[in-house]
């Protein structure tokens, strides 16, 4: 690489180097797959002049090199779903994987659409681990109607019935005369067709048949991630670009009253101020000045906020009262109270926030005559933002040329418009390229997080050690993000009650990987293992007799269990801890094997293991990677992360006193199995987070005899009960 | 505002900032070397670490004027083609998953391995331990160092 500016979007190095020379026939999506294009009454749908100025496929490209071009619809945050959807078009068009290359596709909802709701529908977001379990089938689908394409043709070309043509990677085969045709020399054949089927279940690959599914390695990303290459949409740069940064609400809710604004003003380089609802915008001519200058910014905070009094740690002292009102479902009361045994404990955990690492950034202009814009965005919902930039601007959304890049984490942060709307509003006033940077302790002070919640847990059990009631009330600030992951759906449990009960503190919440799972599965899996103990069963075997009417689920720990040798005894003065979870349809296990370090109180974890039922895996190392990576950022808001509010405000900052897990503080040994599946793809992404709390806990219980209830573990709160 | 000359990657380039300006900003909007990256303005992060006369350093606490003497090694000047040993052991390993806060971590290591071409687990752990990753592709870090410190 040399010191060249690099070109807009993702990094187009090796697009160029797979591409260059020649002229590139490109086969009309609408020759491909027709159907993508009409809506449910057969009416073509509209597209931008964006969309049909670039005379792209819908899913595929072949070009007459024999390369192929593969479009990927989902945001690309580390997750690797970028070649997984690729691969699964891949599959079932027949393609030599080492001649596909992947581009962005462009944001069209109707045409790009996670498929909630059919086939092209549905925004276009990533979240909640469902882009493979999402795209799978119409994936499939896209890549079969692509080959479905090339049979014809060969079958045409060589003057023999489509039936006895057979593809091989990037070949049409005619058996019987040994004929071949390559993909490349099809795309200079490929005549519009009137109609492409919908190729009929039976006719998709068996899955025993798969050449990639499954068993291909090497993510598309990576080399560019590796050499600097790949283009975030912090590294942006437009001609004319100027940058902007804002003075936002320490409290949330309160409005600015800018003081010294002439001042300001009169400072060299400074191109605009723009008075934001929540903040002040500061727009200037060059990064470093709007960095140097957003401390100088007097702005007065007006009160009356809902959060202007809030005060997190003191919060948890009213929870309890409300955890106390009762039930009303009879049913689950008598069975509490008809227990041979009842159990009651309470389970805390402290706000977390997402620490992306690369901060909230975005680049939007609004041509100078307002009639159109161009975004570029690193963003979980791009169908969500465009729209968002056409509200804020007043213009059409078609007239939003809108560009994804990839993202430097997302974890739920960017999966919504806060930050893009901003920046819309600074291009609005300037009719400008506008950068909006929030530094790290914006990122960080005005963040969304993981609600902090008690969970308030109580069961009985009768006098065969049957689990007959159970009630988990939920009570916190964030509501329905609290819910997830509280079902225990694979445990038979009778008598349940389960319920959120919000109190609203006025800060912001949001989705943080995983949701509601991590605490909650936290709370259950940490229960259980309670209940366990006092009845003097072993925590797997507990688990295994919940699980006695889901083989699958029963699998899954049998598996963990094996891998981590739960009968053997641990080295002296460590213990091992068993958890179990389901998120997004996958369903997972955890042992961790840890010590204490009693002086310090430092919990030091040297062994994890974990076994993963996903269904069909499109890509099992990158599942692993998944895992471990889920694994270790659950570990961390388990161990590390505890966001916390005074008078309204956020009280960290910055790395320093938000503490992430580093490198130092890893196992020895993290161990995944993903175990062999060929039922539908379910989510990975988030399956690693939920299986670590209660599998550390539990085996802190197990090595101490005491229980930690309130993630996260500090040194502090381990002495403490230590 | 002042001219500053800077040999970066081996050519030289010039920039015209005020000198309090961090060097990470000189090669990001300045100079469009963008694979260097900004995750917290504090040191603590090590997404920014680059390197000056073959040291680490952080680049977005490093003032500019305290970069003129010596030679600036980014990402982009590691190697032509994404050939260096770590970064072929990087795409082995697979490690990066968002990738963000990967080019510190290459420039951190190749730093480490030209220093000890041999480190133990431990050493691998304290010398990595001022980089953040939160997708915590840690394992794999670990997997990749010790893949080319294997072969030295």
């Amino acid at each position: 690489m040399g010191d060249q500016v690099k070109s807009k979007g993702l990094s187009r190095r090796r697009f160029i180097g797979t591409l260059g020379g020649g002229v590139i026939f490109v086969v009309g999506a609408w020759k491909l797959a027709p159907d993508l294009f009409l809506d449910e009454d057969g009416t073509p749908i509209k597209t931008s002049s964006e969309f049909e100025g670039q005379k792209v496929s819908v899913w595929v490209q072949i070009h007459e090199d024999d390369w192929i071009t593969i479009y990927n619809p989902s945001s690309e945050m580390g997750q690797g779903s970028m070649t997984a959807l690729a691969v699964i078009i891949a599959e079932e068009l027949d393609a030599d994987w080492s001649k596909v290359t992947i581009e962005q596709s462009s944001t069209e909802p109707d045409i790009y659409g996670i498929g909630w709701g059919g086939r092209g529908r549905g925004t276009m977001i990533t979240v909640g681990s469902r882009t493979v379990m999402s795209y799978y089938n119409n994936l499939r689908q896209a890549g079969a109607q692509a080959r479905y394409v090339l049979l014809h043709t060969a079958a045409e070309s060589l003057g023999v019935p489509v039936s006895e043509l057979s593809t091989e990677p990037n070949k049409v085969i005619h058996k019987e005369s040994g004929k071949v045709m390559s993909f490349g020399e099809l795309a200079k054949l490929v005549k519009p067709m009137d109609d492409v089927p919908e190729i009929p279940q039976e006719q998709l690959k068996n899955p025993k048949d798969f050449r990639l599914i499954g068993k291909l390695g090497n993510r598309f990303d990576i080399p560019s991630k590796c050499d600097g290459s790949a283009q975030y949409a912090i590294d942006v740069q437009v001609p004319d670009m100027v940058y902007a940064v804002i003075a936002r609400s320490p409290v949330h809710g309160a409005k600015p009253t800018l003081t010294n604004e002439s001042e300001i003003r009169n400072t060299p380089g400074v191109v605009d101020i723009v008075a934001l609802d929540h903040g002040i915008g500061l727009i200037t001519t060059t990064l470093e000045l709007a960095l140097t200058t957003q401390p100088k910014l007097r702005v007065d905070w007006s009160s009356g906020n809902t959060a202007d009094d809030f005060n997190s740690v003191k919060a948890y002292d009213s929870y309890p009262e409300v955890a106390d009102k009762e039930i009303s479902s009879g049913d689950v009361i008598n069975a509490l109270r008809s227990g041979v045994k009842s159990y009651k404990s309470d389970y805390l955990n402290d706000f977390v926030y997402h620490a992306q690492q690369e901060p909230m950034n975005a680049v939007v202009s609004f041509s100078e005559d307002g009639q159109s814009a161009e975004a570029w965005v690193g963003t979980q919902a791009p169908g969500g933002n465009r729209n968002a930039i056409a509200n804020v601007l007043g213009i059409d959304v078609s007239k939003v040329k809108f560009h994804r890049t990839y993202l430097g984490g997302g974890f739920g942060r960017k999966a919504t418009s806060d930050w893009v709307v901003e920046a819309a509003h600074l291009a609005k006033a300037v009719r400008k390229p506008v950068k909006l940077v929030w530094t790290r302790e914006d990122d960080l002070q005005y963040g969304m997080f993981r609600p902090q919640s008690l969970q308030r847990m109580e069961a009985s059990v009768d006098s065969s050690n049957n689990l007959i009631g159970w009630k988990h009330i939920i009570v916190g600030t964030g509501d329905r993000l609290m819910g997830t992951g509280s079902e225990t759906q694979y445990y038979s449990i009778p008598n349940q009650h389960i319920e959120v009960r919000n109190i609203d503190h006025g800060v912001r919440t949001k989705h943080w990987r995983a949701v509601g799972h991590g605490p909650n599965k936290f709370a259950i899996e940490s229960f259980i293992d309670e209940i366990a103990t006092d009845l003097g069963i072993d925590p797997l075997d507990f688990r295994l007799d919940l699980m006695k009417d889901f083989p699958r689920a029963q699998k899954v720990i049998k598996t963990v269990a094996e891998m981590a040798d739960w009968g053997s005894s641990s080295p002296s003065g460590r213990a091992k801890g068993i958890a179990f979870a389901e998120r997004s349809g996958s369903l997972a296990a955890c042992v961790c094997e840890l010590s204490v370090d009693a002086s310090s109180g430092r919990i030091i974890v040297h062994k994890i293991w974990a076994a993963l039922d996903a269904g069909i895996v499109v890509q099992p190392d990158n599942a692993i990677a998944q895992m471990e990576g889920g694994i270790l950022m659950g570990m961390s808001s388990v161990l590390k992360e505890s966001v916390t509010f005074k008078d309204g405000k956020v009280e960290q900052s910055n790395f320093h006193d938000y503490n992430i897990l580093r490198i130092d503080e890893v196992p020895d040994v993290l161990e995944v199995k993903i175990i062999d599946s060929e039922e539908r793809p379910t989510g990975i992404g988030e399956s690693g987070v939920p299986i670590i709390g209660g599998a550390i806990a539990n085996a802190f219980a197990s090595l101490t005899g005491k229980r930690l209830k309130h993630i996260p573990f500090t040194p502090a709160k381990v002495k403490s009960v230590l | 505002m002042a001219d500053f000359t800077l040999k970066i990657n081996g050519n030289t380039r010039t920039a015209d900032v005020d000198p309090m300006t961090p060097i990470l900003w000189v090669l990001r909007e300045h100079l469009g070397l963008t694979g260097t990256k900004y995750g917290c303005g504090k040191a603590i992060c090590g997404s920014c670490t680059i390197h000056l006369n073959g040291t680490p350093i952080r680049a977005c606490v490093t003032p500019v004027s305290a970069c003129m003497s010596g030679e600036i090694t980014t990402i982009e000047g590691l190697s032509e083609n994404c050939d260096h040993p770590l970064q072929q052991a990087w795409i082995e390993a697979q490690v990066p998953q968002c990738g963000y806060c990967q080019s510190g971590q290459i420039m951190q290591a190749v730093s480490l391995l030209k220093n000890n071409p041999n480190p133990s687990r431990e050493e691998i752990k304290s010398n990595m331990s001022g980089n953040l990753c939160r997708c915590a592709a840690y394992m794999r870090i670990i997997k990749a160092v010790e893949i080319v410190a294997k072969e030295s």
